[in-house]
């Protein structure tokens, strides 16, 4: 199996959601199985990306030609450190979000479990694939999915947040098409890679046609990443999911943030002469302002859930930053942090979901409300996640802030980074302690003591927090591991031998 | 033993009081203190070589790509620090245990406190800029927690809160500042930083490092103008006060300064940063605290006066400020440490800290006050105390300075003005309180505290009287290595003893005493005086800014994410617009070198019908049904469009879909008004249609600009391999089963997921049927007419027979699975119409889910088959056979995903529609699971 290896982390969940569809798993009475087969999918899943990732450092990126059409012509899924990187949180994330769901949210409306595997499915296919069209199809499903999940559990609040969810998407996604229907029509390809190739011979009319679909494409993965002016879907929508979908879409804008360094670094990468870097003046005021916009939102939060979400768009904004730097090295630093903010926000969401639901009808509103009846243990995991999102050491927030400063060099890159991501790491802390001891310590009444945790929402939110302190102590492997990542990611002449393109073959 | 084992052991130690808990309050206290008393017994083993001027260090690799190194590094300063921090750890431990009330969480406050002392430890102790940095921060959280641990008040909340964002951001700027330095040396290691001082001064980047840096050390340390803070931790319990003002927290600041001493010091820049920095909060801090009323509102002040004047020796530049400011450092810690234990006993046996009404405590507790007056007297500067020797020193270097040019008489000056106003506050802390009449309605009766509340006073005191007179004997060695390590071994000649002769400084030391009695007896014309100024709760003013600035936040973000969809599509639209404008503004032309092709009247007709129904829908959207129709016409022409443009797929395919979709629409629509309000002010339809325009307009550019240019793509390869590689001759359908058959599967998975959803929406649905439509005509009674469900059921055969057709044809002539499951979707959507649900529902007993799932598996399950054959997923297989009575007929796997893709559409569409219908019946889906 282990050639086909590449294409499992697919196939896993879309096998699995089908089968959950079916009888023995499917109907009301039988969430037991379906719970089990979940667990067991995440497993594999997270197996299989493990293994991938082993065969991938071990010898190098490979492709996957699904239906034996050779690039450039049929579909090829690509596998190199930066895509197993993010299957693998996805994975991860996934598996917390799920545990999560397990102590009953699960139940709350239909199709949950082969739901949230087709969004895993949706998104493991947007990493690993090598094609542009391919692409849209994954983010077809991962939107998909992500719009059904949204609404479960039901609510006024999660459908009005849908309706703009969706709009601004479907609008996203016929852009995606424009932008589509533009580069194939000036580079006549579909893969990646190949399209690297083929952008560098264009004639200069079909250059600007290219760069204008090049930055229609932007618009797309901005408007998913939640990039200024492109964000505002998001506060309202993750505060509106239930917890454990919010949890996983901590990894939703991540995918627009992987499109842009994908797409940006290999199609209008260094090879592309003129059209080299054509979006990094865009990003680069985009980016400030889009943490700003996140600090901002961050002090206004009337609430976690809300605080949270702006704390991803303060992520997305540094994960801006740090794409626009466009070195090898600000790309690993972007890595390690995007790892680190998605694993973090996705707990986040959980706390604020176990905080609602020990402070009666406060939730997790920042007012007076009833004392939490678990202090301790909602205390630490609030704590130590605040402090990692905070990028606080001695946690893995403080790692990832480091080495995005790190990677500025020259004294412009200095004076305009750093100054900005400190700024906001220092109002990160302040809306944090704010929230912290509103949260915990202001309070009237004694706990409801009815409302105890159950052990799955603990054990997911504590897997995600894991990752905290682990990417610390095993810092020298993350970086490494990035690092190399973001070589490969950068090394495009690798790219084409593994793909045997050698300039334009047809 | 590794010099690891030290914060390791104080790590372990943090757990220790968890456990022990529960084991009673004494228990608890011993088995703390374990952690840090063997930490120190481990630290003092190495004194002897620490003393001979070793510096010993260990390093183990952390994470190299950020240059964080675990290194360890024990020398002079090192070493004087870290028995302060523990010596007196270990004694606030001590006094905790009798300090805390039964209420408290013991173990969680000797947790908190451990942890402190360990990063407070790490701090001395680090030889990496980033460990010492990661240290730094800690110390901030956990005195954070320390100061809040009395969690309920709000003072607690607050004061802890501003002293964890001061710090902060202090820590922040500290980080930039040591990125800067580590930049410039290229290296994040002490050792190396500390070797490169005249690099690191002579770079252009060194101002900004340096104050970076000092922005770190003076919040941390409070100096002017961050001293605030400072007060308002004050509301932690006194043990914590006392060693975080003492020995710690405060200390780090200093710290800092003397650590980077030889690589910051010796510039213009760092003597006036400095130095000026420190008098003013030398001056600012002696004169406030003898205004406060509050016993450790007192002493916070003295502690801020008494850090300006160590930063202030710090910043003389003279070899000998800085032994004084290290020899500083030790005494303030020694009697500081004493002055707020001895506070806290004040307060706990007399249950207030306000010196208007505790007096005359000396009749009450005369052991207590003995132990404080002799602090108190070390804080004034009295001789044959430790305090006196080193503020002898200060005043010494005050003389020699230089560097404010002809004002430099001014600094002995204001120097001992910071004297006077030492003694005065020192005489009031002792005779307001311990003296001066009787103590005025105090809710408790003062006495005497436990025997071993005052056994770490006793020590502290004793500390001060035997350094006082013993003083080279006591901590000569320990001030030599830790001043050799500040000054990177060029140690001046000094002399510690008690008795200098008749000079200068006696005489400055003089007038200070005298000075402070008279302030002092004269006090209350400076409280007068004083009260004329409105007093300032630096809590308050903190708070309310912080309150502002999230008012702002809060009004600038509702203003901006004002929750107007049509707001955040126009700016999603305008970016695209900018985007997209701006490179096809450097076209110089739209059009390429392709000649036009020939237009007849018929396409014109078709373009303009296309045109008007396009507009005809924007126009009348708001009654839908009749937009609906306008919409369908668009649709219809696009089919029409794509036909006659050689892609008769398309054109079935949409055919099929528009039938679907405007029977989908016709369903939604009947729960819905029929007309849509206008709510929009003409001045957005003006910006809306504006955007709309020029957006189809962009587009339309792109589009003629890329149809008019050659092209030249892989599409080559389809066509010429659709026969031999994938078996058919439907270019079209070898590219949906077989060539892109993955893009297939994902977008036949996304319509199952799809179905799925909105049935798991409409579940949850409870709409009311309308009972008329909008003109008040009641629907007709005969609800499915005989007529259409003759028709329907007579069409049903034939339609299933043409699916058929069109499914087996697909992949050599125009259609295929696809359109085959809209078609047999089209029969079945017919017969629900014609005879409703209840006639249906006996008939059809296919579970649309299960239908959906099989279709979807079916296609993965063909695309997975190619394992078997040891080929990549979704490879496909023909072959043709000759069967007896058919004929030649081919065999493709492509058919069997073709058949996944035609269930998963039959299922997917019915699921939709046939619920959407059920809604108003009596078998509306419901919301189990």
């Amino acid at each position: 199996m282990s050639e086909h290896l590449a294409i499992l982390p697919i196939l896993i969940p879309l096998f699995g959601g089908l089968f959950m569809l079916l009888p023995p798993f499917a109907g009301p009475q039988k969430y037991q199985y379906r719970r089990v087969a979940t667990l067991v999918l995440m497993l594999l899943q997270i197996g299989c990306s493990v293994l991938l990732m082993l065969q991938v450092i071990n010898q190098g990126a490979t492709f996957y030609a699904v239906g034996n059409w050779q690039p450039p012509f049929g579909i090829v899924l690509f596998a190199d450190r930066l895509a197993l990187l993010l299957v693998l949180l996805n994975g991860i994330l996934g598996l917390g979000a799920t545990l999560y769901a397990f102590a009953g949210s699960d139940r709350e409306g239909k199709y949950f479990h082969p739901l949230l595997q087709f969004q895993l499915m949706g998104i493991n296919g947007a990493f690993l694939t090598g094609d542009l069209f391919n692409l849209f199809v994954f983010f077809e499903v991962l939107l998909i999915a992500s719009y059904a999940l949204l609404v479960h559990g039901g609510g006024k609040q999660k459908t009005l947040a849908n309706v703009h969810y969706v709009i601004l998407n479907l609008i996203g996604s016929s852009l995606f098409l424009f932008a589509l229907g533009t580069l194939y029509g000036t580079t006549g390809t579909l893969n990646i890679a190949d399209m690297s190739l083929r952008i560098a011979q264009l004639s200069a009319g079909e250059l600007v046609i290219a760069k204008a679909g090049g930055l229609l494409l932007l618009i797309v993965f901005g408007l998913k990443a939640a990039m200024l002016p492109l964000h505002f879907w998001l506060p309202r929508t993750y505060a509106a999911a239930p917890a454990a979908v919010a949890a996983l879409f901590a990894i939703m804008t991540k995918v627009g943030i992987y499109g842009i360094f994908r797409v940006y670094t290999v199609i209008f990468g260094e090879q592309a002469g003129e059209l080299a870097g054509m979006v990094q003046p865009w990003i680069w005021p985009l980016a400030f302002l889009t943490i700003t916009i996140g600090a901002i939102g961050a002090l206004a939060s009337p609430n976690l859930r809300h605080l949270a979400a702006n704390l991803v768009i303060i992520s997305v904004g540094t994960l801006l930053v740090a794409f626009a730097l466009r070195t090898p090295e600000a790309t690993a630093a972007g890595l390690f942090y995007l790892v680190h903010s998605t694993l973090v926000t996705g707990a986040l969401f959980l706390i604020a979901d176990m905080l609602g639901q020990q402070r009666g009808k406060a939730l997790d509103w920042f007012v007076m409300a009833r004392k939490v009846s678990q202090p301790a243990l909602l205390g630490i995991l609030f704590f130590v996640a605040a402090m990692t999102v905070a990028g606080l050491p001695p946690f893995s927030g403080f790692i990832g802030k480091l080495v995005i400063l790190q990677s500025a060099h020259s004294a412009a890159e200095m004076l305009w980074i750093w100054p900005i991501i400190l700024i906001a790491g220092l109002v990160s802390i302040v809306a944090l302690s704010r929230a912290g001891t509103t949260l915990f310590w202001r309070y009237s009444g004694e706990g409801d003591n009815t409302q105890k945790l159950s052990r799955w929402q603990i054990s997911g939110a504590i897997l995600l927090l894991l990752g905290s302190p682990l990417m610390v102590i095993f810092g020298a492997s993350v970086t490494d591991y990035t690092q190399a990542a973001a070589t490969q990611l950068h090394g495009l002449q690798g790219l084409f031998e593994v793909m045997n393109l050698q300039g334009g073959s047809k | 033993m590794s010099l690891f084992w030290i914060p390791v052991l104080l790590l372990i130690g943090v757990f220790v009081p968890l456990i022990t808990e529960r084991f009673g309050r004494t228990a608890c206290a011993f088995f703390t203190m374990l952690a840090p008393a063997l930490a120190l017994t481990q630290i003092a083993g190495l004194l002897p070589e620490v003393l001979s001027g070793e510096v010993l260090t260990e390093s183990l690799a952390w994470i190299p790509a950020v240059g964080l190194t675990l290194s360890m590094r024990l020398d002079g300063l090192g070493m004087m620090f870290s028995l302060l921090i523990l010596g007196i750890g270990l004694l606030i431990i001590l006094y905790a245990r009798y300090y805390l009330s039964e209420k408290d969480a013991m173990g969680r406050f000797y947790a908190y406190l451990i942890l402190f002392m360990t990063a407070m430890l790490s701090i001395v102790l680090s030889n990496n800029l980033l460990q010492l940095w990661m240290a730094w921060e800690v110390t901030s959280i956990s005195s954070f927690l320390l100061i809040s641990y009395w969690s309920s008040k709000t003072d607690s909340r607050k004061g802890a809160r501003m002293a964890l964002t001061v710090t902060g951001a202090g820590g922040l700027a500290l980080l930039a500042g040591l990125l800067i330095i580590a930049d410039i040396v290229g290296s994040y290691d002490l050792a190396t930083v500390l070797a490169s001082g005249d690099v690191i001064r002579e770079h252009a980047m060194y101002p900004v490092a340096l104050i970076l840096v000092l922005l770190g050390a003076f919040t941390k340390s409070a100096q002017f103008p961050f001293h605030f803070w400072l007060p308002h931790a004050m509301a932690a319990p006194t043990p914590v006060s006392a060693y975080l003002h003492s020995a710690t927290m405060v200390k780090a600041g200093i710290f800092l300064l003397a650590r980077m001493y030889p690589v910051l010091s010796g510039t213009e820049l760092w003597f006036l940063t400095v130095s000026l920095t420190g008098l003013a909060t030398l001056l600012l801090g002696a004169y406030v605290a003898l205004f406060k009323h509050d016993l450790k509102g007192l002493l916070a002040y003295s502690t801020i006066s008494h850090l300006g004047l160590i930063t202030l020796l710090l910043g003389m530049d003279t070899k000998l400020a800085a032994v004084a400011a290290v020899f500083h450092i030790m005494n303030h810690a020694i009697f500081k440490a004493s002055l707020f234990m001895a506070a806290g006993i004040i307060d706990h046996e007399s249950g207030s800290r306000d010196m208007r009404k505790l007096n005359g405590l000396w009749r009450y507790m005369p052991y207590t006050a003995t132990l404080a007056m002799v602090a108190a007297a070390s804080m004034a500067g009295v001789p044959l105390l430790n305090g006196f020797l080193s503020k002898e020193m200060f005043f010494a270097e005050t003389l020699h300075q230089v560097a404010l040019g002809s004002l430099s008489w001014m600094i002995p000056v204001l120097a001992t003005l910071g004297g006077i106003f030492s003694v005065a506050y020192s005489l009031r802390f002792i005779h307001d309180v311990f003296f001066n009449g009787e103590p005025i309605d105090i809710p408790k009766t003062p006495h005497e505290p436990p025997r071993y509340m005052k056994i770490p006073i006793e020590i502290l005191v004793t500390m001060c009287l035997l350094v006082g007179i013993f003083p080279s004997f006591m901590i000569g060695s320990l001030l030599q290595a830790a001043s050799s390590t500040v000054l990177d071994g060029q140690l001046p000649e000094y002399s510690l003893s008690v008795w200098h002769g008749f000079n200068l400084p006696l005489l400055m030391s003089a007038i200070a005493m005298a000075g402070g009695l008279l302030v002092y007896a004269y006090r209350g014309r400076l409280y007068s005086f004083q009260a004329q100024f409105r007093e300032t709760d630096a809590k308050l003013v903190f708070e309310g800014v912080i309150q502002a600035i999230v008012r702002q936040a809060t009004a600038f973000h509702e203003w901006m994410a004002n929750g107007s969809l049509q707001r955040y599509v126009a700016l999603l639209l305008l970016l695209t617009l900018v985007m997209t404008a701006s490179p096809l503004m450097e076209l110089n032309s739209a059009a390429g070198h392709l000649p036009h092709q020939p237009v007849n009247g018929i396409e014109i007709t078709a373009a303009i019908l296309l045109c008007i129904s396009a507009l005809a829908t924007v126009i009348l959207h708001r009654q839908r049904m009749v937009a609906l129709i306008t919409l369908s016409v668009v649709g219809l022409i696009v089919s029409i469009t794509f036909a006659r443009f050689s892609a008769p797929d398309l054109a079935l395919t949409q055919l099929a879909v528009e039938v679907v979709t405007v029977i989908l629409l016709m369903l939604a629509l009947f729960f819905l008004p029929q007309k849509t309000k206008n709510e929009s002010s003409p001045r957005r339809v003006v910006r809306d249609l504006g955007i709309a325009a020029v957006c189809g307009g962009v587009i339309a550019t792109i589009n003629y600009a890329i149809i008019t240019r050659p092209f030249d793509s892989i599409s080559e390869f389809f066509l010429a391999n659709s026969k031999t590689g994938g078996g058919g001759t439907n270019v079209v359908n070898v590219i949906l089963v077989d060539f892109r058959g993955f893009d297939t599967l994902g977008e036949i998975t996304v319509l199952g997921i799809a179905a799925l959803g909105i049935f798991k929406l409409i579940a949850r649905m409870r709409l009311a049927m309308p009972s008329a439509d909008e003109k008040g005509r009641a629907w007709s009674e005969d609800r499915h007419p005989l007529i259409l469900a003759m028709i329907s059921q007579s069409l049903l055969p034939l339609a299933l027979l043409v699916s058929v057709y069109i499914f087996l044809r697909g992949h050599n002539m125009p259609g295929g699975g696809f359109i085959a499951g809209l078609v047999t979707s089209v029969a079945l959507i017919q017969q629900y119409i014609a005879h409703g649900v209840d006639w249906i529902k006996p008939r059809i007993k296919v579970d649309y889910q299960v239908l959906i799932a099989s279709g979807v598996l079916i296609a993965a399950l063909t695309g997975a088959g190619s394992w078997l054959f040891d080929k990549p997923f979704l490879t496909s297989w023909f072959d043709y056979f000759d069967i007896p009575w058919i004929g030649k007929i081919e065999l493709a796997s492509a058919i069997l995903f073709d058949l996944g893709v035609y269930l998963t559409v039959v299922g997917a569409t019915l699921l939709i529609l046939a619920n959407l219908g059920k809604l108003t019946t009596r078998h509306r889906p419901t919301v189990e699971e």
